[in-house]
């Protein structure tokens, strides 16, 4: 027996954001969104504080599986500092890769998120690779209309 | 003890998963279907395939008969009075859902109380939250003890004279705690309210007898027991049944129809609106005689065996939490100590092994439990002691994988 396939899923910087995860927490001020996943339980908290078109801070709490809170730590330290526009193309690019479409990389910085690369070949547990970026994606949508 | 030996009777367990053998632990979301179910479903399609109660040609006799043939099957399979008060409908939750909408918006005014348990799958808990929120009774739950079982304490200290309904499923999907039906009928009885019975759990694994627990209603499904999806009953006391109204209106059900109005037509046909799921009814009895033809107390015997091994087994493994009482159900709820549950149902997968992972659609009870979600191995008449062998197994890899190499 082996965990090749498995390796794939489970890489070393995956089960590092899991375990250490990145900008977990809450913000006092700011936006905050919650998002669960309603087939299996998982839960997640964002706290975004947007000014200028910018994601100025991120934090998250939750629940759930390896994959989604890794994603979830991932995200956060990834749009922390962007455009709101840089935001949600690199929230594209991720869904992209998730489907395993070509996807253009073209002027992103992509932080550790391609590590995530592997969850396309367990489409089981793709839902859980996107619930954060979801939810980040529906707090800028909010931010838009306030 | 010498478990069953069927599972070459069930051809889509002859397979790899992911260059293993399949071994399928979740029957308790749905079962594998025998050959000759599948076979049942396909020769009416081939052969008898017609509408039923409509016209005269052969066909349509032929599917009649094998529609209210099936009807008679359960009626014999659950000890019904009466084949009239076996209603087919899509599932359990359809079942639940006729009652609650029938039953529940009729007979339940505000101020009366519905009474559930707090281990009840949401398909027994939003239909009366619903009934509540229309009609303004209180919803009462009987507590859980620390082991997930209700004692008849507060069985009696939650039903009362206000109770005009009581919902209970028979057994957890979740702890496999097995309910003392017969005893709270009883009490519930006394306190002049009527019993549900969500039997989705109990129905493939036990023997049931719906007049000697005499229950009011009791609803399942037949996927759950290796019959097609889409096919499920309601057993209902005829006494209630003809006080109640339809829910679905046309098709089937009519009797004299006007451009003004309608009659219906008696029981059981009155609650089954439009073209009912005939396949699924022939599929649901060949399930039904091929369950028995084994016997259900060899089904019983050979899932105890089962589920004591892997008890024992898992009872061996460090950091692992198991729910639910000692005596229970085929089935079991547990986590990896540190691991979500998600991540231990994908590294079983990877070994061919099928486990539910999640909230198991109780979510209060994941609540009561401290536990986001939970995986759970379910035991059926197929699985042998090699596949919790293969299971075990499994579990140790994931425990090595997420706990030892990270």
């Amino acid at each position: 027996m082996s965990f090749n396939n498995l390796d794939t899923l489970y890489r070393q910087v995956i089960m590092d954001h899991y375990k250490n995860p990145r900008n977990k927490g809450t913000l006092d001020n700011g936006l905050t969104l919650e998002m669960n996943n309603p087939t299996c339980g998982d839960r997640i908290q964002l706290h975004f504080i947007i000014e200028d078109g910018t994601v100025t801070d991120a934090k998250f709490e939750g629940e759930g599986c390896s994959i989604s809170l890794a994603s979830a730590s991932m995200m956060t330290q990834v749009v922390k500092g962007k455009s709101v526009e840089e935001a949600l193309k690199l929230s594209l690019y991720f869904s992209d890769m998730m489907l395993g479409k070509e996807a253009d990389s073209e002027g992103l910085e992509l932080g550790d998120i391609e590590a995530l690369q592997g969850v396309q070949k367990f489409p089981a547990r793709i839902k859980c690779a996107t619930l954060a970026w979801k939810a980040m994606e529906k707090a800028i949508d909010q931010e838009d209309e306030a | 003890m010498t478990l069953l030996d069927v599972k070459s009777d069930f051809p889509i367990l002859n397979q790899q998963i992911n260059n293993h053998p399949l071994v399928y632990l979740d029957s308790a979301a749905t079962a594998q279907k025998p050959q000759v179910v599948i076979d049942a479903v396909s020769d009416y399609y081939k052969y008898d395939n017609a509408n039923v109660h409509r016209g005269v040609h052969t066909l349509g006799q032929r599917a009649t008969d094998a529609y209210e043939g099936a009807r008679e099957t359960v009626t014999q399979f659950i000890h019904a009075k009466d084949s009239k008060e076996i209603i087919f409908t899509r599932g359990t939750t359809s079942s639940i859902n006729i009652v609650a909408r029938s039953y529940g918006d009729a007979f339940i005014t505000a101020g009366d109380e519905i009474v559930l348990t707090e281990m009840e799958h949401h398909s027994n808990l939003i239909p009366w939250q619903q009934v509540a929120k229309r009609t303004g009774a209180t919803l009462k739950f009987i507590p859980l003890e620390a082991d997930g079982t209700i004692t008849m304490t507060s069985v009696k200290e939650t039903i009362t004279e206000k109770t005009k309904l009581v919902a209970i499923t028979h057994v957890s999907n979740v702890l496999g705690t097995i309910n003392p039906i017969k005893a709270i009928t009883n009490y519930a009885h006394d306190m002049g309210a009527v019993v549900l019975v969500d039997g989705a759990q109990a129905v493939p694994h036990m023997a049931v007898d719906v007049v000697d627990l005499d229950c009011d209603f009791y609803a399942f499904s037949g996927h759950k027991l290796g019959a097609p999806t889409g096919i499920g009953v309601l057993y209902g006391k005829a006494a209630l049944l003809n006080q109640m109204e339809p829910v679905e209106f046309g098709g089937e059900m009519i009797d004299f129809v006007s451009l003004t109005g309608a009659t219906f037509k008696e029981l059981p046909w009155k609650f089954e609106g439009g073209t009912p799921i005939i396949a699924g009814a022939v599929g649901l009895a060949k399930a039904i005689d091929y369950l028995q033809a084994i016997g259900f107390d060899k089904i019983t015997a050979h899932e105890k065996a089962l589920t004591d091994y892997a008890m024992s087994k898992l009872k061996q493994l460090d950091g692992v939490d198991i729910y639910g009482p000692e005596e229970r159900c085929g089935l079991i709820t547990f986590n990896l100590t540190d691991v979500h549950p998600h991540d231990t149902a994908t590294v079983l997968d990877s070994f061919g092994v099928a486990v539910r992972a999640g909230h198991h659609c109780c979510q209060p009870l994941m609540k009561w439990l401290n536990v986001t979600a939970t995986a759970r191995a379910s035991f059926y008449v197929y699985n042998t002691f090699e596949d919790v062998d293969l299971f075990i197994d499994g579990l140790k890899q994931a425990k090595e994988f997420f706990v030892d190499v990270f």
